[in-house]
């Protein structure tokens, strides 16, 4: 464990004890009509407000954040979110005082901010092959709303924004949600027993109706989409448009260009695969990617390079409009391109290169002792299943919590039964996934032996094993005063 | 309760016909694949739906899945107690745990579902996968 206090703290209403205080204040002796708050307004007291000293809170905060896991504290395997870690020196380069300036800044105050912004869209178009970026957007699934209204524009523009997308089972779950939101009715398409999309399959699927198909490539079981090409030529002939959801670019970035392979649309996770940690509540970036036919129906504002400078566009009568306040999240933007500039062009593609390497080494050290239902070569991830093991897949997550490893996504994606989805990321040294690995054979043993020991599991965590329905059924979300109760 | 009176779909769900009016659930198959289920969101009597619409949203430990009506028509009743109680799906899949009752519209639609023994060679099929 990396909390050396392995004790659930008491909650900090418990340790409350009353005419305790932080800070003492002198009785002020004003008079009432002096006080601007309507004395209506003004409570006596608040019921049950936890009465505690400075240091009381201060240990109580201090202890409750060792609870936490993080990529800082330990290897984070979760599947398709690329936990990885990120270099500090971006952090300090985005918290540089000079980057963090008003919105509403006059422009010409703001030169280098612009510049930044276009550099990494110049990055970012290399890398991708595609024409044009905005790097509007808030996070990934905005990225896709607004690359999905951009597709509906750019229809409507032809007269016709017709009514379905397609989206393969392999899919990403924010796929369908946000094809919804841009207003279009959602058609899943199954992929094959290899875990790829025939193009076979998406033929007898299309119609007139059909405004764009949605695959995440690599998908959600770490698989190139290899019929990419021959599945794009058929849409396009259709009038239909291909987006790439590219959230997963650390599995190719610098070796295949989406551009090039027939996506129309794609966005990328800044906070996933440029430098930004990822979970937390963000901020993220989720930039889109379009081809030249596209590029006018980007959201504004748009920063345009003259040859006196940069300028900022807020009106573009083709374009889906506003999507987000003032510009996207600026300081991702700039740990994204402090992040590519220390890589450089060159070792881009070595990012893709170990993602996979690390994930494949995970995958063929386990593959004797855990199912593989895809035998489909892998590229940033691995997804094995619990079948004919004698526990279950959550029983090995909760015992990989004994050992200090945060569990690998689990049940995901929905078309593998018990699947166990890891992601070592780019970034583990070969002793973290060599101790991983002797881990997860160890657990195996365990549950070989002693299949009821697991299904106990976790045993040294501060609370033992959840009952997550009860939790989802009954939650209690706030705290009650059970001595005032009844 | 009389398995051998309902018709089944491939997506697992049962449905049980008296007089024009079908009874929908998920089959006992289905609710152990789902797991212990902790939210049913339920449409509203009078919507009206049509073959392949999403009719229910069902959220377990594990996932949320939708519901799929293999059949047109409208909502006459809806199963309120799972709001509550939405274990009832997992405890009594065929009766307490009913989700849906639909007015058909297109009695044909019927035609195209498995009966019980149909339906048992299908899960036998899924099994051996």
């Amino acid at each position: 464990m990396s909390n050396e206090l392995n004790i659930l703290p008491e909650l900090i209403f418990e340790i409350s004890k009353e005419g305790k205080v932080g800070y003492s204040f002198r009785d002020i002796d004003i008079s009432d009509d002096l006080i601007a708050i309507d004395k209506s307004k003004l409570r006596e007291d608040i019921k049950d407000f936890p009465e505690l000293s400075e240091v009381d809170v201060v240990r109580h905060y201090t202890n409750v954040s060792k609870l936490n896991h993080s990529v800082d504290s330990g290897f984070y395997p979760l599947g398709s979110c690329t936990m990885k870690y990120n270099p500090k020196i971006n952090e300090k380069i985005a918290s540089l005082k000079g980057l963090n300036t008003h919105p509403y800044s006059p422009t010409d105050c703001v030169q280098g901010n612009l510049e930044i912004i276009k550099e990494l869209e110049k990055w970012l178009v290399n890398i991708t092959g595609m024409h044009g970026f905005t790097l509007v957007p808030a996070a990934g699934a905005h990225g896709e709303f607004a690359g999905m209204m951009v597709i509906r524009k750019y229809l409507e523009s032809k007269g016709d924004a017709r009514k379905i997308v397609l989206i393969p089972d392999s899919a990403h779950g924010t796929n369908p949600a946000s094809a919804h939101f841009a207003g279009y009715d959602i058609k899943e398409i199954p992929s094959n027993e290899d875990g790829v999309l025939d193009a076979k399959t998406v033929k007898e699927y299309l119609n007139e109706d059909v405004a764009a198909l949605m695959m995440t490539n690599p998908n959600t079981l770490g698989i190139f989409e290899k019929n990419i090409m021959e599945i794009a030529d058929l849409l396009h002939e259709n009038g239909s448009l291909l987006y790439m959801d590219g959230a997963n670019m650390n599995a190719f970035m610098g070796i295949v260009k989406p551009g090039d392979i027939g996506a129309d649309v794609i966005h990328l996770n800044l906070h996933k695969t440029f430098s930004t940690p990822h979970g937390g509540g963000g901020p993220g970036s989720g930039p889109i990617g379009v081809t030249k036919e596209l590029v006018q129906f980007l959201p504004v504002p748009l920063i345009i390079e003259g040859k006196d400078g940069y300028s900022v566009n807020y009106f573009n009568d083709a374009g889906i409009g506003r999507i987000k306040n003032f510009y996207g999240n600026f300081l991702v933007i700039v740990k994204a391109l402090a992040y590519l500039m220390a890589l450089g062009k060159e070792n881009v593609s070595k990012v893709a290169e170990d993602a996979v390497l690390n994930a494949n080494y995970i995958r063929e050290k386990l593959k004797d002792v855990l199912d593989l239902p895809f035998k489909s070569k892998t590229l940033h991830e691995v997804i094995f299943s619990d079948k004919d093991l004698p526990v279950t897949t959550l029983d090995i997550a909760k015992r990989l919590l004994d050992y200090g490893i945060h569990p690998f996504t689990i049940y995901f994606p929905l078309i593998v039964h018990g699947a166990m989805m890891i992601e070592p990321t780019e970034t583990e040294s070969k002793e973290t996934i060599d101790a991983f690995i002797d881990v997860m054979k160890k657990i195996l043993d365990e549950a070989k032996k002693d299949p009821e020991y697991l299904k106990g599991a976790p045993y040294n965590t501060p609370v033992r094993r959840l009952d997550e329905v009860l939790a989802a059924r009954k939650p209690v979300l706030k705290w009650i005063n059970e001595e005032n109760e009844g | 309760m009389g398995l051998e009176n309902l018709k089944f779909t491939k997506e697992h769900e049962w449905v049980r016909v008296e007089d024009g009016i079908a009874t929908i659930g998920v089959t006992d198959y289905a609710q152990k694949e789902l797991g212990d289920i902790v939210y049913v969101e339920l449409p509203s009597v009078g919507d009206s739906i049509a073959k392949g619409d999403a009719c229910s949203n069902i959220e377990s430990v594990k996932a949320v899945s939708d519901l799929y009506s293999q059949l047109s028509g409208e909502i006459v009743e809806i199963n309120e107690g799972l709001e509550d109680t939405p274990e009832n799906i997992n405890q009594s899949p065929y009766d307490d745990g009913w989700i849906v009752k639909i007015k058909i519209s297109k009695e044909e639609e019927l035609n195209e579902m498995m009966d019980f023994e149909q339906y048992k060679l299908y899960l036998a099929g899924i099994e051996k996968e």
